[in-house]
Order: C-alpha cells, then sequence, then structure tokens
C-alpha cells in the first residue's frame, strides 16, 4: 500500500507536532511510538506542567483527599519527545506547515495533530470576574486554589450553573458541611446532558444534601467591597445572595482561537474533522496532514446519524486520540474510524452516575430497573423508535449491555423483561429536554463573492 | 457411545484438564442438550451475558420452579434466605451494599489494604511451621489455613471453630457442583442441614458480637445503621454464611493452582523470586489461566434471549463457563499459555458485572502475598505428582492435595 514510500519516510524521520499537552496529547504521543514513529515528536503546550488528570480535580482535590499537584496522568511508555510546555501556539501557517508559538518560535511539522481542548467559560463582567473569590474550575491550578479557599471556611459557598462539574463541586462542599447556594438556569441541575425526568432526581440530590439550589434564574451581577473582595451575588428573580466565594460553573469554550485565520475549519463549536479524525478547511475539504483529537474535535459519528459531536469526555479524548495517531502513519485504506460509543461519569452527593451513547438525542426515557424514588436507577433513552443512550444512578455494572442495544440500534422501549422492573418502568415518558431549537451558537462561517470563481468562505466568531 | 459435552465436564476423569473439553464446547458457542442448561463457553458471549438484565440469578424465575414447590422442599423457616449470590435486585443490591460499607470504599478504603501486615504474618508463620521440607500438602499446611485464618479475622469468627464450620463449608462448597451421579434429593438435604447448622453457629456469634461490638465485620454488620437501615437477622445470618464460605473456598484453589502453574513454569517462578512484584500481573493471569469459579451454573432468562443465532427461551437454565471464555482464542492470542506479560487481560476469573466478585480485593491481595513469599522461601521446590488429585468439583475446582518437595526452606 505504501506507493511512494512516504509513509516509511515520515515514519522513519518526519515530524510530527502535537499542540495540546494533555490527556489527548499524551495519549496520541504515546501511540505514536507504539506505531514505530521514529521521527522527532514534539509537544507544545500553555501550561508550564507536564500532563495531568481532570476528574480529580472536582472531587478528591476539593475534598482535600488528594493534592491537586500530585494527578499527574501515568505514563504508558518512554516518549522520547521534546516538550514545549509553558508556551501557548498562537498561530498555524498550512502552507508552510509551521506552528507559532507564544515567544515567536516557530515549529515545523510534517503531520500536526491538534489537541487544544478547552477552557472553562469565564464570567462574561471582567470586572466581577476578578474579584477576589471568584473562581473557575478546569486546571490543576484553578483546583488549588479554590481548595484552599474553602480550606479557609468561607460563610456561603455560591455556584452558578449546575452541569456535572457544578454539581461535583457543590456536592463536595456540603461534604466538607459548608453551606451552598447553586444558581441554575435551566429548570433544574444536568437538564441540558440528561433531560428534565432525571434532572428532577438530581435537584432532589442537592435539596436531600441541604444545598440552596434554586432554578430557573440566572445571576445578574457580582458585587464586591472596597478590598475587591467578592460579597454578594444579584439574581434575576430579584434576590441577593450574600457569597465569600463564587464558582462559575458555565461550561466551556473550546481553544481554537489562535487558528483563526489559518484557514483550518475551526470555531467556537470546534475543529470540524472526518471519522478519521482528519482536520477539515473552513471550505469543508479535508486536510492530510493535521488531525484533531480530544475536546476540541468535532466528528461525525456513524451511530447518531453521522452528526459532528464533539464531547468533553475522558474516554473519548483517549481514543480519539489513538485513532488520530494510528491514522497519522497509516495509508488510506488502513485509516481506522473514531466509533467509540460516547460514555463518562461524574460522582456527586455519594451517587455515582454514568452514561453511555448520547442521552441528550432522546426523546424519551423509560426506567428500566429500579426507582428515580431511590435515587438508583437506569434509564434508557429512546430516539425515533430506537436506543440512543442510557445512564446509570448507582447501576454502572448494566451499562455494557445498554451500550450493546446503542450500538446493534435495538428497538425503543425494549420489548423485554429485566430485573428489578417497577411498575414506573412499564411505560416510557417524555425525557424533557429543553427545546434544541433554540440556538445557543450563531454562525461561524459566511459566504461572499457573486460567481462560482469568487465566491469566498470566512471566518465570523461567534461568541 | 460418545459421552454428551456436559458429562464430560462434569466427568471426574477430566477435572484435572477440562481445557480440551471447553475447546470442543466452544465450537458451539451456545451448547443445548435434551432438557439440559444452555451452555455459553465463547468470551464475548458470557460477558454480555453477565451485564444482561434479562439474565436473573434467583432460581425462583427457572420455568422448573415457576409452579409449585417440589414435595419435600424445606419451607421458609426451616432454612437460612439465599445469599445475595442468588438474588436479584433490588434486594441483592441492598445487601450487597449494606455488606460493602465494612469492607471497601467509599466506607471502609483501608480495610483490606490495612491487613497486609496481618496477612505478611500468618503467611509467614505458616511456612515456618512447614516442617519436613522433603513432603509438603501445600493444601493442607498452607493453601487452606491462610484464607481460613485471613476470613476468620475479618469476619470476627473464633479460628478454633474451624473444625465445625469446615464440615458445613465442604458440604455446601459440595452442593455447588452439578454432580450427574449424586442424588439430588439427598444433597439439597444434606445442604440445607449444613446451611441451617452454619446459621445455628453463626446466629451465636452474632448475639454476641451485638452485645460486645469489636472491630470486625460481623460486628459492624450487626449493628450497621446506614441508609438502608439495619439488615433482618436472617439476612445477616445469610450474609455472614456466604461471606465464610465464599472467602475461603475460593482462594484455597487459586493459591493451590497458582502454584501449581509455577511449578509448571519454572522460568517464572525464577522471575518472581527476583522480583515479588510480579505477583500482581501472575494472579491476574492465574485468574484467566486456571480460574477457581470455573463455572456459573446458576442463572435463569427473564425472557426469550438470542445468542449468536441460538433462541434461549424465558425460564431456561443457563450456565456461563468462565474458564472456557478465558481461553477463547477470538479473545486472547495463544490462550493455553501462561504468560503474566500479556498486556491486555480482561478474564472472566472474578465474573463481571453486578455479581462480580465480591472479595475479589482480598482474594488477590491474599493470593498475591501467598506465591511471592513461597516463590522466595522454598527452595528449588518440585512437585511430586502431576497431576495432583482433584477435587470432586466441576464448579469450584481444584486440586485436593499438592505434594511438592524442596531442598529447604529459606528463613
Amino acid at each position: 500500500m505504501d506507493g511512494d514510500g512516504s509513509l516509511e519516510r515520515l515514519k522513519r524521520d518526519g515530524r510530527i507536532v502535537v499542540v495540546g499537552a494533555s490527556l489527548a496529547g499524551l495519549r496520541a504521543a504515546e501511540t505514536l511510538r507504539d506505531k514505530g514513529f521514529a521521527g522527532s515528536l514534539t509537544l507544545i503546550g500553555d501550561e508550564a506542567c507536564e500532563p495531568y488528570d481532570r476528574p480529580p480535580l472536582s472531587k478528591q482535590v476539593l475534598l482535600g483527599r488528594a493534592s491537586a499537584e500530585r494527578t499527574a496522568l501515568p505514563r504508558l511508555r518512554a516518549l522520547d519527545a521534546t516538550w514545549r510546555l509553558g508556551r501557548a501556539a498562537t498561530g498555524l501557517d498550512m502552507a508552510a506547515r509551521r506552528v507559532r508559538l507564544a515567544d515567536g518560535d516557530e515549529v515545523p511539522y510534517d503531520r500536526l495533530l491538534i489537541a487544544t481542548g478547552v477552557r472553562a467559560r469565564p464570567w462574561p463582567n471582567e470586572a466581577e470576574a476578578d474579584l477576589d473569590g471568584v473562581f473557575v474550575l478546569r486546571t490543576r491550578d484553578d483546583s488549588a486554589a479554590l481548595a484552599r479557599r474553602l480550606d479557609a471556611g468561607p460563610e456561603r459557598v455560591l455556584v452558578i450553573g449546575a452541569g456535572f462539574t457544578g454539581s461535583e463541586i457543590a456536592s463536595a462542599c456540603r461534604e466538607r458541611g459548608l453551606p451552598v447556594t447553586v444558581a441554575e438556569r435551566g429548570a433544574a441541575p444536568l437538564v441540558g446532558a440528561l433531560g428534565g425526568v432525571v434532572g428532577a432526581v438530581a435537584a432532589e440530590m442537592h435539596r436531600e444534601h441541604g444545598v440552596d439550589l434554586r432554578c430557573g434564574v440566572m445571576v445578574t451581577a457580582l458585587e464586591g467591597d472596597a478590598s475587591g473582595r467578592v460579597r454578594a451575588a444579584q439574581l434575576s428573580d430579584g434576590s441577593t445572595v450574600e457569597t465569600d466565594v463564587v464558582i462559575v460553573s458555565l461550561g466551556a469554550l473550546r481553544n481554537t482561537e489562535w487558528l483563526a485565520g489559518s484557514g483550518l475549519g475551526a470555531g467556537p463549536r470546534g475543529i470540524a474533522c472526518d471519522a478519521g479524525c482528519r482536520a477539515f478547511d473552513i471550505r469543508g475539504i479535508v486536510t492530510d496532514d493535521i488531525y484533531a483529537a480530544g475536546d476540541v474535535a468535532r466528528s461525525p459519528h456513524a451511530l447518531f446519524g453521522y452528526q459532528f459531536l464533539s464531547l468533553e469526555h475522558w474516554g473519548n479524548a483517549v481514543s480519539q486520540a489513538r485513532i488520530a495517531a494510528h491514522n497519522m502513519l497509516s495509508e488510506s485504506t488502513d485509516r481506522l474510524p473514531h466509533m467509540e460509543v460516547p460514555a463518562f461519569w461524574s460522582s456527586q452527593f455519594g451517587v455515582n452516575i454514568k452514561s453511555v451513547g448520547i442521552p441528550s438525542m432522546g426523546t424519551e426515557i423509560l426506567v428500566s430497573q429500579g426507582s428515580l424514588a431511590d435515587h438508583r436507577f437506569l434509564g434508557v433513552y429512546g430516539y425515533q423508535g430506537r436506543v440512543i443512550g442510557a445512564v446509570a444512578f448507582d447501576h454502572g455494572r448494566w451499562l455494557p449491555f445498554y451500550q450493546e442495544l446503542i450500538e446493534t440500534t435495538a428497538p425503543f422501549p425494549p420489548p423485554f423483561a429485566t430485573v428489578d422492573r417497577r411498575p414506573e418502568g412499564q411505560r416510557p415518558l417524555d425525557a424533557d429536554f429543553p427545546d434544541p431549537s433554540i440556538p445557543t451558537h450563531g454562525p461561524t462561517v459566511t459566504l461572499s463573492g457573486y460567481s462560482p470563481a469568487d465566491r469566498r468562505m470566512t471566518f465570523t466568531p461567534a461568541h | 457411545m460418545t459421552q454428551s459435552l456436559l458429562h464430560q465436564i462434569l466427568d471426574y476423569a477430566n477435572r484435572a484438564d477440562p481445557y480440551p473439553i471447553y475447546e470442543e464446547l466452544r465450537k458451539s458457542p451456545v451448547h443445548h442438550e435434551a432438557d439440559g442448561p444452555y451452555v455459553i463457553s465463547t468470551y464475548y458471549e458470557i460477558r454480555s451475558l453477565l451485564h444482561d438484565p434479562r439474565i436473573s440469578s434467583d432460581a425462583r424465575n427457572l420455568a422448573s420452579n415457576a409452579a409449585e414447590p417440589p414435595a419435600g422442599a424445606p419451607s421458609e423457616e426451616s432454612t437460612l434466605p439465599p445469599g445475595f449470590l442468588k438474588l436479584d435486585p433490588p434486594e441483592h443490591d441492598r445487601l450487597r451494599r449494606m455488606t460493602n460499607r465494612p469492607f471497601g470504599p467509599p466506607h471502609s478504603p483501608h480495610r483490606v489494604d490495612g491487613m497486609r501486615g496481618e496477612l505478611h504474618d500468618i503467611v509467614t508463620g505458616l511456612i515456618d511451621g512447614i516442617g519436613d521440607p522433603d513432603r509438603i500438602d501445600l493444601v493442607e499446611q498452607f493453601s487452606y489455613p491462610f484464607p481460613v485464618t485471613v476470613i476468620c479475622r475479618l469476619l470476627g469468627v473464633p479460628r478454633e471453630d474451624e473444625t465445625r464450620f469446615h464440615v458445613w463449608a465442604d458440604t455446601l462448597a459440595a452442593n455447588l457442583d452439578p454432580d450427574p451421579d449424586a442424588d439430588p434429593a439427598e444433597r439439597d438435604k444434606g445442604a440445607q442441614d449444613a446451611r441451617m447448622q452454619l446459621g445455628m453457629y453463626l446466629a451465636g456469634l452474632i448475639e454476641e458480637r451485638r452485645k460486645n461490638p469489636g472491630e470486625d465485620m460481623l460486628s459492624q454488620l450487626a449493628t450497621a445503621k446506614g441508609d438502608d437501615g439495619p439488615m433482618t437477622t436472617m439476612e445477616l445470618l445469610s450474609t455472614a454464611a456466604l461471606l465464610l464460605i465464599a472467602g475461603h473456598e475460593t482462594t484455597v484453589n487459586l493459591i493451590t493452582n497458582g502454584m501449581l502453574t509455577l511449578l509448571r513454569n519454572p522460568d517464572v517462578l525464577q522471575r518472581l523470586r527476583a522480583d515479588p512484584r510480579l505477583a500482581v500481573p501472575i494472579v491476574e493471569e492465574l485468574l484467566r489461566f486456571e480460574p477457581p469459579v470455573q463455572l456459573v451454573p446458576q442463572r435463569t432468562t427473564l425472557a426469550d434471549i438470542e445468542v449468536r443465532g441460538v433462541t434461549i427461551p424465558k425460564g431456561a437454565s443457563v450456565w456461563l463457563v468462565l474458564a472456557s471464555g478465558n481461553r477463547d482464542p477470538r479473545r486472547f492470542e495463544d490462550p493455553d499459555r501462561f504468560d503474566p506479560d500479556r498486556p491486555d487481560i480482561q478474564h472472566l476469573g472474578l465474573g463481571s458485572g453486578i455479581h462480580s466478585c465480591f472479595g475479589a480485593p482480598l482474594a488477590r491481595l491474599e493470593t498475591q502475598f501467598a506465591l511471592a513469599e513461597l516463590a522466595r522461601r522454598l527452595e528449588n521446590p518440585r512437585l511430586l505428582e502431576d497431576p495432583p488429585p482433584y477435587r470432586q468439583n466441576a464448579v469450584l475446582r481444584g486440586p485436593r492435595r499438592l505434594h511438592l518437595t524442596c531442598d529447604g526452606i529459606r528463613p
């Protein structure tokens, strides 16, 4: 298959650059070496430290059970790589095949892997975001700083946003005995990912653990005192929450700004790529030397109607990185598609939450095992008569079965008896997701010009 | 006349090496003879059925049990209820969860790890006591007393009572073996008696722990007040009986199979002697290569289930032959080779799904300690008999004795 020997040359003495030195970047680099890549390997990362693991940052670290500094990811093999840490990539010249760094340096490549991930969405008002006591939680430093502040015993903690990270933070604070208010714009915690039926269970969990949960409200302003410390938050329902620690947990932004103007198909939703992780340029044409993996990648998934999915899941980062690395060193017919079934987990209020598939694509949910009232159950999501996702609250060991149903496009509702089926599980319910027709992102590409020959596509940021 | 495959599995003549029969069995991944069980022998099918909620562990769901209880069946009061091993959710989940509180994370993350010192002392004491190195019966002198001592300490059962519960445990373990030659009624009667006597014995202990609780698991189970409320006395007795029996009947075989395998693979034994850390991958590979629980015979379908094109009807009995799945060449390269360096070893030796081995963390640690220390201290050990004599049991398979000799015992 190796027509002109170029692939062999690449493997022997090519240059591969990985931008993004976190989970996906590290695992991709390891895979490249596993697959026999003997050339020069460079990893570029904007943080000064070597790759670390993030899941403990919102759980064990906040509980004081683990130190943020000691979350380094295990190395699966020796890498023999050049590490350019503490320097962000600031630009990409696709024609010259070079990555520009913040210090002005340029790194040439034959193959490039982009795994720059996401960052925490900051509080939109900069002056308020700068108040002492206002945090986000994404990096090791964020987590260490927040853990220190929680150690000091604040009067009250306000968490803005009740997605997975926000809920985990609230849970950790309650476990430490700290008074917590959670403000969530949606109707319930986790509602975007798991829908209203499961969101109602999450809301009960918050309240049973003493969280002052306020749903359907937004925080409109943060107020500081004379010394610049946060003191209170104004809510859209007119109420005020007195607080000395605020954690802004409003999801993530994809780290793609550095690619603006490069011509790569990158924007606020991530880097569009094909199922083999090869990035598209903004014309929708696949590149052959630039790959993307992890949180920043957005690729079509065969199981989910070839919808372009971007997933901020640990397992997704690992499997996508491995596929990208494999494909970088393979002839076209040997390339593999990224077909991992999405899966994630969370741990909050003593409950282990796990999910497979894409629950948020589901329109209906069937509680096939256990009971919502006990907060121990398995919910199967249905979409157009097939099983599309499943979520387990303290029932994770059953998930491989439901994953098989998803993989085999099994009918929904599943027509068979299972152990522990309760009366409430006899009929599917409306999964109660927020209306997807309300857009959350604007257009990212605009067209100009008249004749086909001079029509141009321009990237339009829509943050 | 050729024996059916099912009979060959159970036939004692094949106990020392059942693997050729498993290989034969895997040619039809869903094997079914007359009114026998549906026997599943391939890795992926077993793995998927272990996670299948249409499969029940509760014998009451068997079609043959659906109508009237068989004549002479023990009434509710005369016996212990089934342990959580033989229950489905939600009862299973509740009892397993409550039992896990004093045993593992998140509530007792250090329980097993905290026993390292004790495990070391017990192992050392047993090896010190071996005496004549010319003729050692490893089972009698080491593999049996070690886990029994450990489970007794963990539960808070007096070690001196071992001779009493040994008989009951033997009877109950034997009852797990679907031995075709035994009279089922008689066997069940014997097992019920043993369960009852074991229950009465444990009831006395628990009564005493309630009054005078210690740090042991029986005390903690007897006085637990978690979200799930307390266990009933009957639940407590079944659970304690389950832990006591499962807590040693399996580890004995894992340790013995382990030493047998190492003696058959002297290069690996040599490596272990040089580096005790190798015990970790060795034990994992052992759980694949010679698992103490060869098959799970207690599963029932709650619905018609299609497996590899065969429909297993509702109410059918299903056997999952874990040891065969572990040697499935579609899953493991060169499966009949003992290779502790395998990079990917997700074996079925401890099961999977909600019934995956409860005591796994302890069994692993015990066996790692045992093999590393035996490798270090026994000088030039050799088998005196290969294969050794096996126990009758086809389910809990392991040597009855393992005679070996060595040049001496290092301090």
